[in-house]
């Protein structure tokens, strides 16, 4: 944020999610859900609203909406309905869109952030879950004077999730988006893409004197197609807001377009407020019933969650509640971790905070580097289970684990291996380290002279030099405990 | 032996004797529509070459003995059930060239029952009206008077059914589009409980209320169709999932003592005397023949012209927002953009009772006038099958006539649409109730008009029709009697 708004001013922030479910089919015909196919090739009658075809609702999607709403500790409707949302336009076949309308399937669900605002955790609530039909795509590029239409995203299943306007700042709307798609990512519903548009969010916008109750009038933003572009838009928002209100003008409810490239964003008024969607309950579909059997029976299916996992994390390993969050930010990255922590105790040196740290640490910070996913590690987990085990063992100290780390980053391979291939073994033999020790004091007899007068500070100038000799590869616990014995039989 | 008045069980037995093939029975029927078709305009499209092929793996399968019910039989289908690889179109210029790359499934069991399709008839644009005239392809004509209407929406199936140039017909009933042009027509037309048979590539005028039902000769013929095409789809989410019962059993079923209602609010202002009098000599003969005939009220009547003319048209407005130009069916010439795309294709490629339900249907649900209407008409739609469920908890059918008049003339209601809905007013409500209703032919007027009575029953009862329209026509010999 270039300048932090004015402290009178409160925004006030509901989001809307698009998540696209992941079907194997699309939610309305058998056509397969996937993505980067040849245009017009997933398609079929159904997806192309040709005469007197009809929907068949996909209960694989019903699943998942399930799934999604039990996660968001939801009230799950047992009757719902799906409408027909009527508006014309080339990428939408049948000239509406079919959607859950007056009877979602999910309502009154919340989900608990740890606001960066408050440092409090708070409960986000969440209004509603609706399963409605992704349109296809139009493409204006290519040919003059005219446009492509690509309908193989047709019919893909999505779920839109609707926030209460509970958040109150670009910092809490990015911490509930992160959130969020964890869940969705842990219950493999939604693969939670925000840039190739799988998990799209529009941002409602308000903002109000603070201590006031009453609603600012909104507007909402598009095309946010990153938690940054969103965050981003959110900031550029209010600060349009207060200026106007500032100013003495009037906001105006309207659909404003995010440009990221320019930082700002411009109205779409005249485009989409137009609109009467004529909405009315889908003819062709009856109402859904879904029976508190099924919902158990989903409920068995479901995946331990990151509030749970966080929880067990911190129990289970003792570790600190940041470390744990950090660690079931992703069921990858949770997994990952725990088998780093099951090898190494397998290979009797358990230590799961350091295990902890050198995942969130060491590998979390040379995969951001590279802008690469755990699920894309070059280590395997065994692999760096090894390493930690072999710290543990006193094989090697911090220092050179951190350069087999990277050598496994770089080239892969066993770390006992390269350890023997690069003579980087830790020297634990103690008539080795003293035969170091002796060569280093009889070099340096003034500062030798200095510890026996009781200046104990040169230790660790000894310390160094000890090690400096050795290339490092001294056990510095050894060191320490044979230093201090040599000193004192020169005394 | 008059083959273009044989029943199908007649013609079938004659198929498994080899006493006639199915190819000379065809040809019969092609010959005769080249003969009379272009007077009647029962056909748009006759699928010469299909039906020819069909006829003769027809008589191969014979030849070996393995025969389905309908195998060799030759009929014709409503211009909306979609038939892959031949023009569907729902008789309007917006489809006239469509040619879908799918099969809807009433098309797909009667085939695969072995049936023989001899082309695809003519009917109102989309299945808006009530008299034929709407069609692209120009108005049926009745064959007992070819100034008249067939009536409408099927009037093709009915006039391919009535003239004999086919042995059956399917149709599609919304708001009487099988009962109507069946009762004008001197035939027997069924619309059977909706949900009973597939909707599945039967191109849409109102999704709640269509319907697919036979229409033939006699009561025994359409229990034989409605075997075939009646079950529960997984194409179609709405289709019933419930046991198909054997309909030729309730054929053989006595009507002694069956309790039949005859609601008031049927026999009030605006019936003609003739179908008075013919439907009251049509409850004489139900008594004579051991039913009780009770007399009781259905309140709500009055209100399911209105109610039906929000909902239809609210379905059939979103159901017909796919003609766009775009992917398939008439597009404009050149178009400046796409909102001139959009605009011309449909100003030129739909009719005038098209257009104005798609005004209609997008008036009642715009914001504003949603709850006055659309919602309110869901009410009332309501209100109107709580009649028909304690009417028919107290009588196992209900006795009316079909419609209020006999067929009128080509172009007598044309400038006045709302004369023109009502003579829907006795079948309408059966399709807001999702009921099961028979017409049943029952009398000639003065002008040697048929008239037909309409026997309602209890969803999925189709077999309490069938056993009481089996035991009239026993009775009776009204649909022996022939136009041509
Ligand atoms: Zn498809």
């Amino acid at each position: 944020m270039k300048h932090p708004p004015p402290s009178r001013y409160e925004s006030v922030i509901g989001l809307e999610v698009h998540a696209q479910m992941r079907t194997r089919s699309k939610i309305f015909c058998g056509c397969p859900n996937q993505f980067g196919a040849v245009a017009n090739s997933q398609i079929c009658p159904v997806c192309a609203a040709f005469p007197g075809v009809l929907p068949v609702l996909n209960r694989e999607a019903v699943n998942m909406a399930i799934k999604t709403g039990l996660a968001i500790h939801g009230q799950l409707r047992l009757f719902s309905e799906f409408s027909r949302k009527n508006y014309f336009y080339p990428d939408l076949p049948a000239g509406y869109q079919i959607s859950q309308y007056e009877l979602p399937i999910v309502e009154q669900g919340h989900l608990m952030i740890d606001s960066p605002t408050d440092k409090t955790s708070k409960r986000i609530g969440i209004t509603r879950i609706h399963m409605e039909v992704d349109a296809g795509k139009s493409l204006h590029e290519g040919i003059l004077g005219a446009s492509w239409v690509d309908l193989n995203r047709t019919g893909t299943p999505l779920m839109e999730i609707v926030s209460e306007p509970d958040l109150r700042s670009s910092a809490e709307a990015g911490e509930y988006l992160k959130k969020l798609r964890a869940i969705v990512r842990y219950l493999e519903v939604c693969d939670g893409n925000m840039e190739e548009g799988s998990f799209r969010c529009d941002a409602n916008v308000s903002v109000r004197l603070r201590g006031t109750t009453t609603l600012g009038t909104r507007c909402e933003l598009k095309n946010l197609n990153s938690i940054r572009n969103v965050m981003r838009a959110i900031d550029y928002e209010v600060e349009r807001q207060i200026e106007l209100v500032e100013h003495g003008e009037q906001v105006v409810q309207e659909s404003r377009l995010w440009n990221a490239d320019l930082n700002s964003s411009r109205s779409m008024r005249g485009k989409e407020d137009a609109h009467d969607y004529r909405y009315f309950p889908e003819p062709d579909l009856p109402p859904l019933r879904i029976t508190p059997e099924r919902i158990e029976a989903v409920a068995q299916t479901m995946p331990e969650l990151p509030e749970a996992k966080s929880v067990r994390f911190q129990t289970q390993y003792q570790l600190s509640a940041y470390d744990a969050g950090v660690l079931t930010s992703s069921r990858e990255l949770a997994d990952y971790f725990e088998a780093v922590a099951q090898h190494t105790a397998d290979l009797g040196h358990p230590n799961p905070k350091a295990a902890a740290n050198w995942v969130t640490v060491e590998l979390c910070g040379r995969l951001n580097r590279d802008n690469r996913e755990i699920q894309h590690t070059p280590i395997p987990a065994h692999r760096l289970g090894q390493l930690l085990a072999m710290i543990q063992r006193g094989t090697l100290s911090g220092k050179m684990a951190k350069e087999i780390f990277e050598i496994l980053f770089t080239d892969g391979g066993d770390p006992e291996q390269i350890v023997r291939q690069q003579g980087l073994q830790q020297v634990t033999d103690q008539d080795a380290i003293v035969q170091v020790i002796e060569q280093v004091l009889d070099a340096h007899p003034e500062d030798v002279g200095l510890y026996l007068a009781g200046k104990t500070k040169v230790f660790g100038f000894l310390v160094g030099q000890i090690m400096k000799a050795s290339q490092g590869k001294a056990n510095p616990a050894l060191v320490n405990q044979l230093l201090q014995s040599q000193l004192l039989k020169r005394g | 032996m008059e083959l273009s008045r044989l029943s199908l069980a007649h013609a079938a037995d004659l198929l498994r004797k080899r006493s006639l093939s199915s190819v000379e029975l065809t040809r019969f029927f092609l010959t005769r529509i080249e003969q009379k078709n272009p007077e009647l305009n029962a056909y748009i499209t006759v699928d010469e070459e299909g039906a020819l092929a069909a006829a003769q793996a027809a008589d191969a399968r014979l030849a070996r003995g393995d025969g389905t019910p309908l195998t060799g039989l030759p009929l014709a289908v409503k211009d909306l059930f979609c038939t892959h690889g031949l023009r569907t179109t729902c008789a309007s210029k917006m489809l006239h060239t469509f040619c879908p790359p799918y099969e809807s499934t009433v098309t797909r069991r009667l085939k695969e029952a072995g049936a023989v399709l001899l082309g695809k008839t003519n009917m109102d644009e989309f299945a808006m009206g009530s008299s034929n005239e709407t069609s692209f392809f120009g108005p049926a004509r009745n064959p007992w008077n070819p100034a008249r209407t067939p009536g409408g929406s099927s009037g093709g199936s009915a006039v391919a059914v009535a003239a004999g140039l086919c042995l059956a017909a399917i149709g599609t009933d919304t708001g009487g589009s099988i009962r109507q042009p069946a009762a004008m027509t001197g035939i027997t037309g069924l619309k059977p409980t909706y949900g009973r048979i597939s909707r599945f590539g039967m191109i849409a005028f109102a999704s709640s209320l269509d319907q697919a039902g036979p229409m033939t000769r006699s009561v025994a013929d359409a229990a034989l169709l409605l075997q075939s095409m009646a079950g529960h789809d997984p194409l179609d989410s709405t289709s019933i999932d419930a046991v198909v019962p054997s309909y030729a059993e309730a054929l053989t079923a006595h009507v002694q003592g069956l309790r039949i209602g005859i609601p008031a609010e049927y026999f009030a202002e605006g019936l003609t005397d003739a179908v008075r009098d013919a439907v009251e000599r049509a409850i004489t003969t139900f008594r004579a023949l051991g039913a009780q005939c009770i007399p009781l009220s259905l309140p709500s009547t009055p209100y399911a012209i209105p109610t039906y003319y929000v909902i239809a048209p609210a379905e059939a407005s979103s159901n017909l927002a796919r003609y766009d130009g775009v992917r398939f069916g008439y597009r404009c010439e050149n178009p400046k953009d796409l909102q001139d795309m959009y605009a011309r294709s449909r100003a030129e490629g739909f009719g005038a009772e098209v257009k104005r339900r798609i005004m209609l249907g997008t008036y009642v649900l715009s914001s504003g006038y949603y709850d006055a209407y659309y919602r309110k008409a869901q009410k009332v739609r309501r209100l109107i099958a709580d009649d028909f469920q304690t009417a028919l908890a107290q009588v196992d059918l209900l006795l009316t006539p079909t419609t209020p008049e006999t067929a009128f003339l080509i172009g007598e209601k044309n400038n006045d649409p709302v004369r023109m809905y009502l003579s829907d007013i006795f079948t309408i409500n059966v399709n807001l109730a999702g009921l099961p209703a028979i017409s049943l032919p029952c009398g000639f007027d003065a002008n040697s008009l048929p008239i037909g009575l309409q026997l309602i029953g209890r969803p999925l009862q189709e077999s309490t029709l069938l056993t009481a329209g089996q035991a009239f026509q026993q009775a009776t010999d009204w649909h022996l009697r022939s136009p041509v």
